[in-house]
């Protein structure tokens, strides 16, 4: 049995990380795709922050992580609110069909 | 306790009159003028509070919130700058049908989160500045919620501003795992070279900043979010979250990477020399006057960049000296848009600019001026603004810099003179319309008096900015 350390988290962490950046580049299907690419990034983030807050007994981390979920909430909210106003205008919400500028 | 929300009084007092207006406005209709108008005072309320309150350094909440010089110097600045763009764009608002109360409410709340950024002295409450900020400036990016380009626009700056508060939070929580805490004096007095993770951490947050300022690598959102937006909003883009950006940039190598000057001067000076020649090159081809724009931006940040891979108290200033004069010269420049009005509909290509001169003498002129200074010619308020930083990077020998930066001066100074060359020696095509736009008249005037008259009183700006990194 190995024991499970700081830096298989942190693994863990830039695994789901590097997920959620290639997944926003690679992706040219749909926004939906990268709005939840960037919650991946954000949770890969709150595994690093709790992690050391637990290693490290320091408290800080986690009241770090309370902070990012909500925003995530928030920043969720308002990527779906433009999504569906450009939805209204567009008639799709393709990747490849966002490029009305150009230059 | 009470010594403690004393020194909170300006964002308390912001914060709650926004809530305030929000009310009058959920429940008054038809209540776009009151809000403006209430929120141009609240605006200048605050700069009243801001001038009147003590320039002391004062650390409170367990060290996370500073006041000092240098956060109430940019607040100041932040808080002027974005009277001005309200202010002169009001006409264009109402024409365009953006008259929504939440508009100026939005640009409070966004001003409120910048107000934290600059402040802050702890990577939580920084974090959760930059976010209010971002936030509020998605829904201003998108605020045609009619138009496509406007929501097109929106959903590109959310997309890669997400990615970059994702990278700058990546980086937030190695450097909190790499030295233990959160507050800006502890990670500098964590941090060395020997700690590698750290190094990492500040990579991420470097890249999260640079986005935030649009420098290049990160630049690509810039020309797309300024064409799209409605001009209104790209001017306040242009002007206000890059002065928060350059302020957090100077912030971050003042204290917490103090230790690892090099490593951060060498990713700093390739971003600026990249700005610099980016801004000059791509411009050269541009047709669209905010899409000028959004490539001289880049490249003015480039040269306040400049200023700051010095890492010494001179260069920061002259940064900040930059970026001040920047604003001033943005601010004439956009206010010139709104005068292009022809048939109800607001002109931006550059060719639409063509003879000009013949029937709009006054707003010739003042193009004339804004964009000698945005070339840098002598003796405008542009000029000195690049001085002062060639004068800051020479003295501590970075020659390559030095030079790029002159070479790219000159470059740019080409686009600027064939607008104006359009503008004087064209054929005259439109006669845009005469319109009573007075605010945005007194925008180009103030902008215009103070880059001409600059060089009889530069000290006056010298010695307050000098001021700031006393204490």
């Amino acid at each position: 049995m190995i024991e499970i350390g700081l830096g298989h988290y942190l693994s863990l962490g830039a695994i789901i990380f590097f997920l959620g950046v290639i997944g926003i580049f690679l992706n040219r299907k749909n926004v939906i795709v990268i709005l939840m690419s960037i919650e991946l990034i954000l949770l890969a983030v709150n595994i690093n922050l709790i992690s050391f807050s637990i290693f490290s007994g320091d408290i800080v981390g986690q009241i770090f992580t309370m902070l990012i979920l909500t925003v995530a909430a928030a920043e969720a909210a308002i990527g779906l609110a433009i999504i569906v106003v450009y939805y209204r205008n567009r008639g799709s919400i393709r990747v490849e069909d966002i490029h009305g500028m150009k230059g | 306790m009470i010594t403690n929300l004393n020194i909170l009084i300006p964002e308390i007092f912001l914060s709650l009159s926004t809530f305030s207006i929000l009310m009058i406005g959920v429940f008054l209709k038809k209540s776009f003028n009151i809000i403006f108008n209430l929120s141009s005072l609240i605006i200048i309320v605050t700069i009243a509070i801001i001038i009147s309150s003590p320039n002391s350094e004062e650390k409170i909440f367990l060290e996370s919130f500073t006041r000092d010089a240098f956060s109430n110097y940019f607040k100041v600045l932040i808080l002027l700058s974005s009277l001005f763009v309200l202010n002169s764009s009001k006409n264009f608002i109402v024409e365009n049908k953006l008259d929504k109360f939440e508009y100026p409410i939005i640009i409070l709340l966004s001003i409120l989160g910048m107000f934290f950024m600059v402040s802050s002295n702890d990577l939580i409450l920084f974090y959760l500045g930059l976010e209010l900020q971002s936030l509020s400036l998605y829904i201003l990016a998108s605020i045609d919620r009619d138009n496509l380009r406007s929501t097109e626009s929106g959903i590109k700056y959310f997309v890669l501003s997400a990615l970059s508060s994702g990278l700058l939070l990546y980086g937030c929580s190695l450097l909190y795992g790499f030295t233990g805490s959160t507050n800006f004096d502890l990670i500098a007095s964590q941090l060395n070279k020997e700690n590698t993770g750290a190094v990492f951490a500040m990579v991420f947050i470097l890249v999260g900043l640079a986005f935030k300022v649009s420098a290049v690598p990160f630049h690509m959102w810039t020309p797309d979010v300024y064409e799209g937006a409605p001009t209104s909003i790209t001017s306040y883009f242009a002007v206000v979250p890059k002065v928060a950006g350059l302020a957090l940039l100077i912030k971050f190598m003042f204290i917490p990477f103090s230790n690892i000057l090099l490593e951060w001067q060498t990713i700093i000076i390739f971003i600026s020399i990249a700005s610099m020649i980016l801004g000059a090159v791509a411009a050269m081809v541009q047709k669209n006057f905010k899409r000028l724009l959004a490539y001289s931006s880049i490249g003015h940040i480039g040269y306040a960049l400049a200023g700051v891979a010095t890492g010494a108290v001179s260069g920061y200033e002259s940064a900040i000296v930059y970026i001040s004069i920047y604003v001033i010269m943005n601010i004439g420049a956009f206010s010139c848009l709104y005068l292009l009005k022809k048939d109800g509909e607001y002109r931006e290509n550059i060719s639409d600019l063509s003879g000009i001169s013949k029937k709009h003498p006054l707003l010739a002129i003042s193009f004339l001026i804004i964009l000698f200074s945005l070339a840098g010619v002598p003796p405008l308020g542009g000029f000195f603004a690049k001085f002062y930083v060639f004068v800051a990077v020479l003295e501590r020998e970075m020659y390559t810099l030095a030079i790029i930066g002159l070479l790219t001066t000159v470059m740019s100074a080409f686009y600027y003179l064939k607008i104006i060359k359009t503008i004087y020696f064209d054929d005259s095509i439109i006669a845009f319309e005469q319109t009573k736009n007075r605010t945005a008249q007194i925008s180009i005037f103030a902008s215009c008096t103070i880059l001409i008259t600059f060089f009889l009183y530069p000290s006056i700006l010298n010695n307050l900015v000098n001021s700031l990194f006393i204490s």
